[in-house]
């Protein structure tokens, strides 16, 4: 059984996602924001923060914040203006981070999620602000040294935050999978929880049912997956209302979710809770968006995950299930639709994508994108089944072909030789030898047992290697029983 | 040759042969260490000064100089010069060598120009008496026992002894034209945003501009004609386009144009004991040339040594965090903990000013004196700029006080922060208002030089330097020097 | 005046100062602090904030990937690497 609120008590949540954009290059420099290279090999001097570098804006990291600002139907601000947010870190190369305190790029917005088997609910977005990520701490590496790599240091972020209107753990989860689906859509974040391109902190507080005032709030920093936010946030609420359920008082602190023992526990380095010193940073001019640049990107603005899932439903005529299934990742969206269009049966390219393919996927941990079977491929193997080329069964055995790379579709058919048999005659004769090697099975039948007929079919099935065509096979199956009656 | 001569002089005796860049360069180089007693340079690089000079060499016989091409010059140690120490006159960067060039210094380089050494000067520029040094105070050339002004006090010493004929400085609140008064040469801030502050080590990022120092107003345009201009590697230089600095190494710098409005601010008039008369006579000479003369109020003038030192204090503190002992420059020996690490090599690493300005800094910035200091500093930073504004509606430039008083003893103001800051009080308001400024040696008290300061509105940089170069072709003050040869 | 609480300052800019220095560095804060709070008299209300003397709009830059890091020669100088990383004493989150 899932997780749920003890009676009597309300959950208050607030979720920061930091989003790293998928720029080429950094926020405030020139090096790569390639994912993995060798430490501090994409360290230029002014992300190493050296004497005298200066930060320049890129263009890229405005308009891709713009972007996300439309989707979220947020108020694009004229100008915003960038922050010093001053304190130590050894990844923090500078002594300070460049963020947006007071004048962020983006403004007021809204986003609506679906918890599982809840109504939807519109979420409101406080804010979007630009900001650089820091370096990589590493601190496994050597006996009492902490080793620093300042590669990820300057990416740029954009740090979504939702007003504290979420109510659950799922909730959470489903905004945190929402603006993941979002920003893949809009192609501005490569979405890839696992390497850090999307990362939230969780504001978290409980009070009792029906009270207004809001309890005493906890932080839990950098959660990178959907289950272990909702676990995390899970942890805390219980928590919380344990300690004040013995009497005790929430203390404000900044916790870390240990993905092991399930527990938060609260940071040890205390440069989060110091005062941070935010003011204007003198290096950068207050960043100007005007409204033909705002035009110009809503009128380049990729097809939104809502759209999308609506249109599936009418144009393919799926169900909301479906739709929303194959929306939530854009790249499965775009492969299901070239799959479709290959086929020329949305139905069943939606079915092969969400049976078979994600299975497939999932089994070899692979993202759709490196599926080793084209949409093109599996539209041919829908063609075939469509044609009765194939059965839906051998369709089955040539998808693993497919996958294992043994060619296109009609070569592993033939290969396989596992065109399906449709003449009428060569079937009528196997039919005939074995209704003549198992009359008690004949005599079951006859006497009303419908469900031999399965008996039967099997047995043709076994003696053409399934190559039968399935529905020629019950025809002929009922004429031959039938036939010995008259 | 004459170590007293002017870039132009240089360049003609470079191009008629009656001496090579080597030579030139040599004898600048031997007279840097003959006068090593000023303390003026950090480090003097005789070996990559003479490549350079054989590369300009090489330029001048294939006919592709420019008019600074050959010309020995000194950079303040603020500007990084790569492969070479970039110490910012700080133990902190002690041993500091940049991987790049400053534009300023890029942009010189490629002009064919030819960096004798790196100048000194105090911590971080923080300073007005460069006592603040590293590497121990400069001594002012016109007399020993004092001191240069600072913070680019390396530069004017230098350029004032004939060390070199020019030198780069920069001035966040009076550190090219105060050290220039001192010294008795001529120098110039300019515009904010004119020159690129990119590889400039940074002290106060929204005040901090690169300038020059030299022997005439001649002499600073063409330097700075060389460096000026936008810049992709600093979002704050200004993409200004100014055809009149682009021509100066073809055309001069040109005539005063008549009619000139010059006004007389009653705030810095009005308790100046110091050489009030030679300003009279400043003053005097332009009205002979046809200008008119016009007393301007400035009101918020008293306001803008405490919005400097908020400000710049502000400005310093988040600056200087990058100095951290982790990346580059100095770490304290054997941290215990990466606390140990940041506290003892910053305290160890960081002279006793440079520690001042980041604890105001830090407490102008902090919880609950954010809107009390910061903020308010800033609306008197723009009360001070609007004064200058209004003024230059009815005035083209304005004539000024560079400083309150001529140079003093060394160590007369060391242990009084205030009273040193108090030193700045004629330059800092240009500083806070991004005005260019210039300071012009206009005479003698008691055998030390006294500077006269012309401030002009934004990117009127060509009305100070014409009006800086006809005061010098009547006058000789900036040709005095403080010793025979 | 508002107090000065000098060590929180120095805790705040990472600096280490003997008891003898904080109380010299906060006699010295004092006075200078004191020296600006003469701006306190000046009416300011209304009067938006400078924060550049050149007020225009941040230019922006094309989205290349323009540097090219030469992390062995950027290190030349550092205190402590080890295999490409920079070192500090080891520190607990």
């Amino acid at each position: 059984m899932g997780f749920r609120i003890p009676q009597g008590w309300e959950a208050v949540i607030g979720l920061e996602v930091h989003v790293q954009l998928a720029t080429r290059s950094k926020i405030f420099s020139g090096a790569s924001t390639r994912f993995g290279a060798e430490p501090n090999t994409q360290a230029c001097p002014v992300d190493l923060g050296l004497p005298g570098v200066l930060p320049v804006l890129n263009a890229e990291a405005v308009r891709m914040a713009v972007t996300f600002g439309l989707a979220v139907g947020a108020e694009i601000r004229p100008y915003s203006v960038f922050d010093r947010k001053n304190y130590f870190y050894p990844d923090l190369p500078k002594g300070y981070q460049i963020s947006q305190l007071p004048h962020p790029i983006v403004g007021r917005g809204a986003i609506t999620i679906e918890a599982s088997g809840e109504a939807p609910r519109t979420i409101g977005i406080t804010r979007a602000h630009l900001e650089e990520d820091a370096g990589k701490s590493i601190h496994d590496a050597y006996a009492g040294l902490t080793g620093i790599d300042l590669n990820r240091a300057g990416t740029p972020l954009l740090e979504v935050v939702s007003e504290p209107e979420l109510r659950t753990p799922e909730e959470a989860g489903a905004y945190f999978r929402k603006l993941h689906s979002l920003v893949r859509h809009l192609k501005i974040c490569d979405g890839n929880l696992a390497e850090g391109s999307m990362r939230c902190d969780a504001n978290v507080s409980v009070r009792p049912a029906g009270e207004t005032a809001l309890g005493q709030r906890t932080e839990i920093k950098n959660v990178n997956s959907f289950r272990f936010l909702e676990r995390a946030i899970e942890f805390e609420i219980e928590r919380q209302i344990d300690v004040l359920e013995a009497g005790g008082a929430i203390e404000q602190q900044t916790l870390l979710y240990d993905p092991d023992s399930h527990e938060t526990r609260p940071m040890r380095t205390k440069e989060y809770s110091e005062d941070y010193r935010y003011f204007p940073d003198p290096d950068l001019l207050p960043v100007h968006v005007s409204e033909a640049f705002i035009e110009s990107v809503r009128s380049t603005m990729p097809e939104l995950p809502d759209a999308r899932r609506a249109r599936y439903a009418a144009e393919f005529q799926l169900g909301d299930y479906d739709a929303a299934w194959l929306t939530q990742d854009p790249e499965v969206a775009d492969y299901f639709e070239a799959a479709a269009a290959s086929a020329g049966d949305a139905k069943l390219a939606a079915n092969w994508v969400m049976g078979d393919l994600s299975a497939a996927l999932n089994r070899e941990e692979l993202g759709i994108a490196r599926s080793p079977i084209s949409p093109s491929q599996l539209g041919d193997l829908i063609g075939r089944i469509r044609d009765e080329t194939i059965s839906g069964k051998i369709a089955k055995t040539v998808f693993e072909g497919l996958w294992a790379g043994e060619g296109e579709v009609d070569e592993i058919i033939a290969a396989r030789g596992l065109t399906q048999v449709s003449d009428a005659g060569e079937i009528e004769a196997i039919i005939a030898g074995i209704v003549a090697e198992n009359p008690d099975q004949v005599a079951q039948f006859r006497a009303g047992k419908e469900k031999v007929l399965g008996f039967f079919v099997g047995q043709v099935m076994k003696a053409t290697q399934g190559k039968a065509n399935p529905k020629q096979v019950n025809e002929l199956l009922r004429k031959a029983l039938a036939a010995d009656t008259g | 040759m004459d170590p007293f001569a002017s870039i132009g002089q240089h360049a003609a005796r470079l191009r008629d042969g009656s001496y090579s860049s080597v030579e030139l360069t040599r004898f600048f180089v031997d007279r840097a260490r003959e006068h090593a007693d000023l303390n003026a340079f950090i480090c003097v690089d005789e070996e990559g000064a003479l490549a350079a000079a054989e590369a300009a060499d090489a330029r001048l016989r294939a006919g592709t100089a420019t008019a600074l091409t050959g010309i020995p010059l000194a950079h303040k140690d603020i500007f990084c010069t790569r492969g070479t120490i970039t110490s910012c006159a700080s133990k902190m960067l002690e041993n500091f060598v940049a991987p790049y060039d400053a534009t300023v210094v890029e942009r010189l380089n490629a002009a064919g120009a030819v960096t004798v050494g790196k100048a000194n000067m105090d911590e971080f520029a923080m300073g007005s008496s460069n006592e603040n040094s590293r590497f121990g105070p400069v001594r002012n050339p016109w007399d020993p026992g004092r001191v240069p002004g600072g913070s680019s006090g390396g530069s004017a010493a230098a350029v004032a002894a004939g060390l070199v004929p020019v030198a780069s400085g920069t001035d966040t609140g009076g550190s090219i034209r105060q050290p220039s008064a001192f010294c008795g040469v001529s120098g110039i801030k300019p515009t904010y945003g004119r020159v690129s502050r990119y590889g400039m080590v940074a002290f106060a990022s929204s005040l901090d501009q690169g300038g020059f120092l030299g022997r005439s107003a001649e002499d600073l345009a063409l330097s700075l004609a060389f460096c000026a201009g936008a810049d992709p590697r600093d979002s704050t230089c200004s993409e200004h386009v100014d055809e009149w600095l682009d021509g100066v190494a073809e055309n001069g710098v040109g005539n005063l144009e008549g009619g000139l409005r010059i006004g007389l601010p009653r705030e810095y008039f009005a308790d100046l004991s110091t050489g009030s008369e030679l300003l009279d006579a400043v003053a005097g000479f332009f009205e002979s040339i046809g200008c008119s003369l016009e007393e301007v109020s400035l009101p918020h003038t008293s306001a803008a040594i405490p919005a400097y030192y908020i400000i710049a204090g502000a400005e310093a503190s988040t600056n200087l965090s990058r100095y951290d002992g982790v990346r580059f420059g100095y770490r304290c020996e054997n941290p215990g903990s990466l606390e140990d690490l940041y506290r003892r090599s910053r305290s160890e690493g960081f002279g006793a000013e440079v520690k001042r300005r980041i604890l105001t800094g830090t407490y102008a910035l902090s919880v609950g004196y954010y809107d009390a200091y910061y903020v308010k500093a800033q609306r008197l930073r723009r009360l001070i700029q609007r004064d200058f504004l209004e003024a230059f509606e009815t005035v083209d430039m304005i004539l000024a006080p560079t400083a309150p008083g001529v140079a003093f003893p060394l160590g007369e103001l060391t242990h009084d922060p205030v009273a040193m800051y108090q030193q700045d009080i004629f330059t800092i308001p240009a500083s806070l208002a991004g005005l260019p400024a210039m300071s012009l040696p206009c005479g003698f008290h008691q055998g030390l030089p006294i500077g006269v300061q012309l401030i002009g509105p934004h990117f009127a940089e060509k009305t100070l330097l014409q009006a800086g170069a006809a005061y010098q072709r009547e006058t000789d003050w900036h040709t005095r020097h403080p010793e025979a040869g | 005046m508002a107090s000065i609480e000098i060590a929180h300052l120095c805790r705040l800019a990472q600096l280490a100062l003997t008891e003898s220095e904080q109380a010299a560095a906060l006699a010295d804060l004092q006075r200078i602090i004191a020296m600006i709070d003469e701006m306190q008299a000046m009416d300011t209300d209304g009067v938006e904030p400078l924060a550049h003397p050149i007020e225009s709009d941040q230019r922006l830059r094309p989205d290349t990937v323009s540097e090219t890091v030469d992390r062995d020669h950027y290190q030349r100088g550092a205190p402590a690497t080890r295999d490409g990383l920079y070192l500090v004493p080891r520190v607990v989150e």
